[in-house]
């Protein structure tokens, strides 16, 4: 059964440089390295020593506040360096490659025979449970906790984001294992979301409940789809996995192996070849970046797309939760007049001399400039104008500059991530930090009410 | 310029270099690492100056008319009137000239000067919010206003209208307004009567010479006969404040402002539709022989319903006052509301207002100290929605404390 889901509210940005579908395999890289600003909200606890060699699945730290929760190697090597950071918080973890990859076994795992703590239980051993995140809150679920639901979006909107429907093609014994051991986790159903139009490798799945979703970003969102599929209240959880992450977790299902190997899109103007490549969680970007070869020496590498993600750099390395790439150009430079002349390169959401609303389908090169600098709010109802949720998002983004719990709840803060205000911090004429304010109300959130 | 910046980065006074900077240049200012890398092409400055190029229309027109209105108060109104040949002459906006653009200049300067100062004390950035109040301050008030008066009207209207309240984003009331308001209650022999509207008419009042410059609402609260035709209203050939005559090119700017998707054309339409509806509603009471002809509502309630909308400021406070989006409701359903009491209670005012028969400004201010209060019923709405889902929220115990009941007990 499916049903289909319509946004109307949003804005699609068009940029140049979206990944040709084609996938080459990326050189191998020496090093590796998890980022654990990936996993907002965990105080790791590390289980090995700097220098110790690890195998491909065994675990490297563990989650403070739940001992059973473990973040395992992409990689069998050598731990060559922990890097802390103030107050010796750990940031990054390198492991130096061995050339003979070995994996920790965990042997096949019946799911369709396991109960629910069996499977979560397995999950956690082998790694696989950092990919299941929770809302509220937006952070790793908490292992203890029953989903009224699981969401998966194989619906992309964002701009130059990986295609799933490309991505993930062939997988579908990988995905359906997954889905059929998630399902047993909540008592509630599976959403899984594909485009209208798409040959999703998702659609076919059994036991689950399909959407086809259709209109423009943020339509692509799993916020999004939550708000109009089942909207979560105050005490309700929800689960969402990203479908790439679906794959590690439906082989270590089938196999027993963490494989850390994934499809990413290597995107953006600053590319000069941007395709799609095969490669491992933790990579150094660099493997690919430069063997599709890059355009001048100023730009900026983005774990992520363009509105989501991280910023890297050149020697920086593929994050845990990422499966795009983009690289653009840095905007560091002034423009004469600015703020008044018209403008034909770039996207806006109004048509205040600014002309994007003539051509909709043209592709913009889109610089890193802030196009203007931060001031209060003062426009209104233009956020309302990209922002499909049934929710007042000015409103609920003062609410977290003040602090004022009951007004965050009440607004519905339980129900949004940081990534359904990337639309509406982009054409936020103050320039307000959108992401980073909604994150903000969020642990103050969860540090106030949990 | 850029070397300039760098040298004063960080001192004083740098907030008033930059105010010049980012004048000049756009700043080469990136996205920061944890939010979105790139952001729409509109800053504020751009929107403030979209606002300001639809008004730019309307200062021409308000100096031609100066001149004109001037012209005819002393030598007649012209008969067969053309345009070319009486209002766009030279003499016409030598007048406006001599008249409007001080008023502009002192609007700006004295406004600027305060806005700097204000950020140099607080060491922000000078905000545009003033490009736009400074461009209204001068069209919303008589054409005859001494400087003088207008620079302690902006000084008060900036200092308490705004900056008390932390600057661009932050005021409860209209600034521009604010300073009408001031104007009107501080000095209202200034800003109100029959000799204030054209220029020359105090001077030369009690003499010989002596001209009327009584606004069609004027007559029509004295229950007198006027000459202006419906085509010179609505072109705005009339005298009044500056720049509030032409309701067409409010019109136009109107119709420029919610194309481009700066200004809300929900509190335009509903603030028109509010005005009709009072206007109708006193035209009925008129009808239904309520009141008679001696009455002293009767010359502004038999009123034709929609000719209210082409006299007065109401056209011009509709387009550019009622829709600042700070001082008005920020939520949709919330501008209807806030747009059709606007229209509502600017007619009702100008209809029962004894001393003065004008009532935009009064309804502007009003409805700014209740946009609030329609927000929070709005919202209240959307949260009310939320609550009655969480009715039938779905709290699944946790595995190890099996306590849903008491945890939806506690947060239905």
């Amino acid at each position: 059964m499916s049903k289909d889901i319509r946004i109307k509210k949003g804005l699609n940005i068009n940029l140049v440089g979206a990944a040709e579908q084609t996938i080459s395999k990326a050189v191998l890289s020496n090093v590796y390295a998890l980022n654990l600003n990936d996993f907002h909200g965990i105080t790791p606890k590390m289980l090995v020593k700097e220098g110790a060699e690890v195998k491909a699945g065994e675990a490297l730290f563990y989650n403070k506040n739940y001992e059973d929760m473990q973040f395992v190697s992409p990689v069998s090597g050598e731990l060559i360096e922990i890097e802390r950071g103030a107050r010796r918080r750990i940031l990054t973890l390198k492991i130096l490659a061995d050339k003979e990859q070995q994996h920790v076994e965990h042997g096949s795992f019946d799911a369709a025979n396991a109960s629910s703590a069996e499977i979560k239980a397995f999950l956690l051993k082998g790694g696989c449970w950092p990919f299941v995140k929770q809302r509220p809150y937006d952070i790793v679920a908490n292992p203890d906790a029953t989903p009224k639901a699981i969401f998966v979006s194989a619906y992309v909107t964002a701009p130059l984001a990986a295609n799933p429907d490309f991505a993930l093609q062939g997988k579908e014994k990988e995905l359906q294992a997954a889905l059929s051991a998630l399902g047993k986790l909540t008592p509630g159903k599976v959403h899984v979301s594909v485009g209208k139009t798409s040959n999703s490798p998702l659609a076919s799945l059994a036991g689950i409940e399909l959407h086809k979703v259709s209109g423009p970003h943020p339509a692509g969102l799993v916020g999004t789809q939550i708000n109009k599929i089942d909207p979560i209240n105050k005490g309700e959880v929800v689960w969402t996995v990203s479908p790439q992450d679906l794959v590690i977790i439906g082989e270590l299902l089938l196999t027993g192996k963490f494989n850390a190997e994934r499809v990413v899109a290597l995107a953006g103007s600053s590319v000069k070849a941007p395709k799609y490549y095969k490669t491992k969680i933790g990579t150094e970007i660099a493997t690919f970046l430069y063997a599709s070869g890059v355009n001048g020496e100023n730009f900026r590498v983005i774990n992520g797309d363009v509105l989501t993600g991280s910023k890297s750099s050149q020697d920086g390395y593929l994050g845990f939760y990422n499966n795009t790439v983009t690289a653009i150009p840095e905007g560091d430079d002034y423009e004469f007049f600015g703020w008044n002349k018209p403008i034909f390169n770039k996207v806006s959401s109004t048509r205040a001399l600014t002309f994007s609303w003539l051509q909709p389908k043209k592709k913009y090169d889109l610089t890193t400039n802030t196009n203007g600098e931060h001031r209060a709010f003062v426009v209104t109802g233009q956020y309302e104008s990209v922002f499909p949720m049934d929710i007042f998002p000015m409103q609920l983004l003062k609410a977290c500059m003040v602090k004022d719990l009951d007004e965050m709840e009440q607004l519905g803060l339980y129900e949004v991530a940081p990534e359904d205000f990337s639309l509406t911090e982009f054409i936020c004429i103050s320039k307000q930090p959108h992401q980073q304010i909604i994150r903000e109300g969020l642990d103050l959130l969860y540090q106030e009410i949990g | 310029m850029h070397e300039l910046k760098m040298k004063y980065q960080g001192k004083k006074m740098a907030p008033a270099f930059n105010a010049f900077h980012t004048f000049l240049y756009s700043p080469n200012e990136t996205t920061h690492a944890g939010g979105t890398h790139v952001k729409g092409a509109d800053d504020l400055k751009r929107t403030m100056n979209t606002v300001i190029m639809a008004l730019v229309p309307i200062l021409l027109f308000s100096m031609f008319n100066a001149g004109y209105q001037h012209f005819s108060a002393i030598n007649g109104f012209p008969e067969n009137f053309s345009v070319m040949e009486h209002f766009l002459t030279w003499d016409n906006f030598w007048i406006g000239i001599v008249k409007v653009l001080p008023l502009v200049v002192v609007s700006y300067g004295i406004g600027l000067i305060v806005e700097f100062i204000f950020a140099v004390i607080k060491g922000h950035e000078v905000e545009e919010g003033y490009l736009v109040t400074g461009m209204l301050v001068p069209l919303i008030v008589p054409v005859d206003t001494p400087l003088w008066m207008l620079a302690v009207a902006v000084v008060f209207g900036v200092v308490i209208g705004k900056e008390v309240f932390g600057g661009t984003g932050m005021n409860i009331l209209n600034p521009a307004l604010t300073i009408r308001a001031f104007l009107f209650f501080a000095y209202p022999t200034w800003m109100s009567g029959d000799k204030v509207w054209v220029h020359g008419a105090v001077d030369l009042a009690g003499g010989p010479d002596a001209i009327s410059g009584e606004t069609v609402l004027g007559f029509l609260a004295q229950n007198k006969e006027f000459q202006y035709s419906v085509s010179d209203m609505f072109f705005g050939f009339i005298p009044g404040s500056v720049g509030e005559t032409s309701a067409f090119l409010c019109l136009l700017g109107g119709l420029f402002l919610i194309f481009s998707k700066i200004a809300s054309w929900r509190i335009m339409v509903s603030a028109v539709i509010g005005s009709l509806v009072m206007g109708l509603v006193f035209n009925q009471v008129v009808e239904l022989g309520w009141i008679g002809e001696t009455s002293k509502f009767y010359g502004l309630m038999s009123f034709d319903f929609w000719k209210h909308l082409i006299v007065g400021g109401l056209a011009f406070g509709i387009v550019y006052m009622a829709t600042d989006p700070v001082t008005g409701a920020q939520t949709n359903r919330g501008k209807w509301i806030y747009g059709f009491l606007i229209g509502f209670i600017s007619v009702m005012i100008r209809v029962f207002n004894p001393a003065y028969p004008e009532g935009v400004f009064l309804a502007i201010l009003l409805m700014n100290v209740f946009a609030p209060t329609i927000d929070h019923y709005v919202i209240r709405g959307n949260v009310n929605r939320r609550m009655k889902r969480l009715k039938n929220a779905v709290i699944l115990p946790k595995d190890s404390d099996g306590k849903a009941e008491e945890l939806k007990a506690e947060t239905v």
